[in-house]
């Protein structure tokens, strides 16, 4: 089953999907959800198929295929996946069907054609699958691109107050960072002989000067996409004018391909210029964990409060890749993943609340645990989530890129660990300002506040409840998969791990 | 006295530079004698076939490596490459010009002595048959454009500048309605235009001063002379650095680079719409396959002294159009400053002096004709009871009126911004990739900055049509016939094409990168 080609075929499959749901017929919107429901599940039995057959400790990187496409440039179709990429396919084959089925009445409101939603929504799923199976860099920039235009009218069309300057502002920021990573990828194909191939880049030597600008172009790239702390402005207007849904792939997948980028190609291809910005890099990263922070405190719209804890874990990211020791880089990898899953999970039940409600303020709400108590029991769940408690996944994601870093930077550590105490600021603050406390009397008025989740709603968040505990307790499966590939990548930039030295802080101690 | 010796011709070069000629004179004896009701159908029949025949040739000529005429034409690789993307960039723009379902009796005036806005004006303007003398004009700026990218000495290359450059101020005369502003292009383009034809004829004047007094060669302006004359002559350089500039003026204004860019906006305003699709492809091709010759070839060896000067004019060139196209309120207008902005592009690529270079910007002649083609063909059809409803506030909704149409013009913003899978993206690359390669980052840098900038204007585009609501005022788009739709569909798929799968034309162009000496 190893021969499958997996990686092409996973990336094409959403697209015939898109394109089957945008040609049926605009007046008969349920045959669109079930038809691309149906499809994004048949993704995810295929991406299950292709974990299963993964081999964690086989090849760096596993289901390659290559067919040539524009040969004039040296240009081909080539995918391929290694660890880090596979749990990321996996994160959007387990998320797409959930957001389809979350925003199952999503497009209704916009009086806008319900089967383009959807087909929006796999074409997303296309690019995004895309760009984390490429290993072309030209095919992954194209990827990188083209997920752009889907998103952009995932917003535009289809999201709420100020959904036009949202979208704007996200499609010119990002194109904004890929066109300077285009003149990076020129530059690369340039000094590299004229080839895309990632790994015979990867053994391309560059000069010292030329290799610095190479990887700004690309860092400020990905730095917008995930984004960090100064580039993020954008990512709370889109996260709180997209719909529920589509915010959640935009936070929980499409902001990864920012740090995976980091991961797969700003290491690996430029090794020594990482190392001579990874200083500027953690100042950024502690600095996006304290300042968006402290901003979602301050928030008032549940979505855009959402938007800035994803950039506070954003920065967590991009210091357990820049601490350069594998148990950050794997936390860092694994903090991709869970904070997909709890993300996600906060911002469709957040997206459902904001349904029920008509408004995303915080002030508008007050005590609704008393209406819904179910829901209300899994916002407070999914918060804690994302504050990372003991218990849930998120937190062994951040307790390994807290020790990896504390391991070769003791203040970065000790400054990114205020950053736990304020997110349980802002989460607890949050769930106690809208569940909590006594009932608004407003809210009594509003019809969709008495309806609990319906079935189709529980079916959404219980699995990604049941992965969040699940790799609470035991993340193995996944780590077994992800630590190769980001031993692999310290291995390219020659970094390898401070022998642990307790020794040395016993006699610190004794003095 | 010395016998007068004949040059020899090789007909079959020149078949299809004769093949354009001849058909205009024939176009001008059938507006003699056919009669009125089916000269319409004969001139554009006759046009395309010529079109057609001349591309055939072209085709047929495919392996020619010659100068030809004594040395007044080069028919090479870059001729022929640039030959065929005229003519088939011409076909599309006649079909365009020939279009009469869109608006009855065309997009051209029946009569255009008449008094712009008077009575009588808006008599013929309600549907009265456009005059038939456009396309004997069109098929001689077809002509003239051929010889322009195929002259091998700076009068043959002054001549087809004149040839191609008449017609087209008449042409941009000829609109049916908004008649003063369709005249005052005209008067524009012209004395603007007059002014470029003098100051290259100076520079013309001067160079050939420059050649004079080498040993062994006589004084002259073909292109060999010339080469040889840069390294060799023993006059002073101010000849031909003061001889150079001027050169270049007349070549940029056609081009359309800044400073010398100030007519495009109004004259693209002002032109019906087909010419201004005509010249925004067509026009850009014969300027830049001159370009690319005049400096390839002729000044090659002093490229150290105008790369520096050419390339500050690039980056101004790009600068001006994307900042002002930010600000534009008109879309002809808009799509004015966006091929300013292109030609500051292509000016990146013709200081690429290499066969990559050339073969990328070739390329990007082509695929950018495709898509601006395309792009004003939508405009044609956006229209009110005042024909073009031109200004963007007018265009609001439209993606919620006429959804197929708003989605192939968003597409062709998307290839104008340059996003993956369009042609935009890779005539980009194709040019930014050999201009690294030759060490000019700091152009490569300018082009990327400004792409970003031009990305709004093309996304506010793009947010009017899909994402404002349809306003009272919002036009609707007219179903075209089978003319405007086989240019637009051809328009819209090669920018597809050229986008996803450009390894053929890239070959093609590979082929063709090695101009004769």
């Amino acid at each position: 089953m190893s021969n499958f080609p997996f990686l092409s075929v996973l990336t094409v499959a959403p697209l015939v999907g898109a394109l089957v749901v945008a040609f049926l017929p605009r007046h008969r919107p349920e045959l669109a959800k079930q038809v691309a429901f149906a499809w994004s599940l048949l993704v995810l039995v295929l991406s299950v198929v292709m974990w299963v057959s993964f081999n964690a400790g086989g090849d760096r990187f596993q289901f390659r295929e290559s067919y040539s496409w524009i040969p004039n440039w040296g240009v081909s179709f080539t995918f391929a996946a290694d660890g880090i990429a596979l749990v990321m396919l996996m994160l959007i084959a387990v998320l797409v069907p959930l957001v389809i089925l979350a925003s199952w009445h999503d497009a209704e409101s916009s009086k806008r054609s319900v089967p383009v939603y959807f087909a929006l929504l796999l074409v997303l799923e296309c690019t995004m699958i895309g760009v984390f199976a490429a290993a072309d860099v030209f095919l992954f920039y194209v990827f990188f691109e083209v997920m752009l235009v889907p998103m952009y009218f995932l917003i535009g069309s289809y999201g709420g107050h100020q959904r036009q300057y949202a979208a704007v502002k996200f499609f010119l920021y990002s194109l904004v960072g890929g066109l300077f990573m285009l003149a990076a990828v020129i530059g690369l194909w340039v000094v590299g002989g004229k080839t895309f191939d990632w790994q015979a880049l990867s053994q391309v030597d560059i000069s010292t000067g030329t290799e610095r600008w190479l990887f700004l172009g690309f860092f400020l790239a990905f730095a917008i996409k995930a984004p960090f702390f100064p580039f993020h402005t954008w990512l709370p207007d889109a996260g709180g004018a997209a719909p529920a849904g589509a915010a959640a792939l935009l936070v929980g997948v499409l902001d990864k391909v920012g740090t995976f980028g980091i991961l797969r190609y700003c290491l690996p291809l430029f090794p020594e210029a990482s190392k001579w910005f990874a200083p500027w890099a953690l100042a950024l990263g502690v600095i996006g964990i304290v300042y968006a922070a402290l901003l979602a405190v301050g928030q008032n719209d549940l979505k855009r409060l959402v938007s800035y804890t994803s950039i506070a874990h954003f920065g967590f990211i991009g210091v357990g890749i820049f601490a350069f020791t594998t148990q950050a880089g794997t936390g860092a990898v694994l903090y991709m993943l869970n904070h997909g899953l709890a993300t996600g999970l906060l911002f469709l039940v957040v997206g459902m609340l904001i349904a029920r409600r008509g408004s995303a303020l915080i002030s508008d709400f007050g005590g609704a645990g008393k209406l819904v108590p179910v829901l209300a029991g899994v916002l407070f769940f999914a918060g804690l989530a994302s504050l990372a408690l003991p218990g849930t996944a998120p937190f062994i994601s951040e307790f390994l890129v807290l020790i990896g870093t504390f391991t070769v930077n003791k203040p970065v550590a000790v400054i990114a660990t205020l950053g736990i105490i304020l997110a349980a600021a802002y989460v607890l603050w949050m769930v106690q300002r809208t569940t909590q406390g006594t009932l608004n009397p407003a809210l009594t008025e509003v019809d969709g506040m008495r309806k609990d989740l319906n079935l189709r709603e529980k079916f959404v968040v219980a699995p990604l409840i049941a992965l969040i505990v699940l790799l609470g307790f035991y993340p193995k499966p996944v780590t077994d998969v992800i630590n190769p590939a980001v031993q692999a990548t310290m291995d390219d930039i020659g970094r390898t791990d401070p022998a642990p030295s307790v020794g040395g802080t016993v006699q610190e101690a004794a003095k | 006295m010395t016998e007068l010796k004949l040059p020899s011709l090789d007909y079959a070069a020149l078949a299809p530079i004769l093949i354009m000629l001849g058909t205009a004179l024939l176009g001008v004896l059938v507006e003699a004698f056919v009669p009125r009701r089916s000269r319409h159908v004969v001139q554009l029949t006759l046009a395309l076939l010529a079109v057609l025949a001349a591309l055939t040739m072209v085709v047929f000529n495919a392996d020619d490596r010659i100068i030809t005429a004594g040395q007044a034409l080069a028919v090479d690789g870059p001729t022929l490459f640039l030959q065929g993307a005229i003519l088939v960039l011409a076909a599309m723009a006649l079909l365009l010009i020939g279009d009469r379902s869109v608006e009855r009796g065309g997009a051209f005036v029946a009569q255009a002595a008449v008094t712009a806005e008077s009575a009588d004006d808006r008599r013929q303007a309600e549907g009265r048959n456009g005059l038939t003398e456009v396309y004997p004009l069109v098929t001689f700026a077809i002509g003239g454009m051929l010889i322009f990218v195929a002259a091998n000495d700076l009068l043959t290359m002054f001549i087809a500048l004149e040839v191609f450059s008449l017609p087209l101020y008449l042409l941009c005369a000829l609109a049916r309605r908004r008649r003063l502003l369709s005249q005052e292009a005209a008067m524009k383009y012209f004395l603007l235009g007059a002014y470029a034809s003098a100051f290259f004829l100076f520079g013309v004047a001067l160079i050939y001063g420059f050649t004079a007094g080498m040993p062994g060669r006589t004084a002259g302006v073909d292109f060999a002379t010339i080469n040889a004359a840069v390294t060799e002559s023993p006059a002073s350089p101010v000849l031909l650095f003061a001889g150079m500039a001027l050169l270049s003026i007349g070549l940029l204004f056609k081009a359309a680079a800044a400073p010398f860019h100030v007519w495009t906006p109004d004259v693209y305003q002002g032109a019906p719409t087909p010419v201004t699709g005509f010249m925004a492809a067509c026009t850009k091709v014969a300027a830049f396959g001159a370009l690319l010759r005049v400096f390839h070839v002729a000044f090659v060896d002093a490229s150290w002294d105008f790369t520096p000067v050419l390339g500050a004019i690039a980056v101004l060139t790009m600068l001006v159009g994307a900042v002002l196209a930010v600000t534009q309120t008109d879309i002809k207008r808009l799509l004015a400053y966006s091929s300013i902005a292109n030609a500051g592009y292509l000016l990146v690529g013709v200081l690429a002096p290499s066969r990559d270079g050339l073969s990328g910007t070739m390329f990007y002649l082509v695929a950018y004709g495709f898509s601006v083609l395309a792009a004003f063909a939508v405009v044609t059809l956006v229209r009110d009871a005042d024909g073009e409803a031109t200004h963007l506030s007018r265009w609001a909704g439209l993606g919620r009126r006429s959804p197929f149409f708003a989605g192939l013009f968003t597409f062709i913003l998307l290839a104008f911004a340059g996003i993956p899978l369009t042609s935009g993206f890779t005539s980009k690359f194709a040019i930014f990739g050999p201009a690294l390669e030759e060490g000019q980052a700091w152009l490569v840098i300018a082009g990327v900055l400004t792409s970003m900038v031009l990305a709004f204007p093309y996304l506010r585009v793009v947010v009017m049509m899909w994402l404002s609501e349809p306003g009272e005022s919002t036009p609707t788009v007219t179903v075209p016939g089978g003319l405007t739709s086989a240019a637009l569909m051809i328009g819209v798929l090669a920018t597809l094409v050229l986008g996803v799968a450009p390894a053929p034309l890239l070959d093609l162009a590979a082929g063709a990168a090695e101009f004769v000496r």
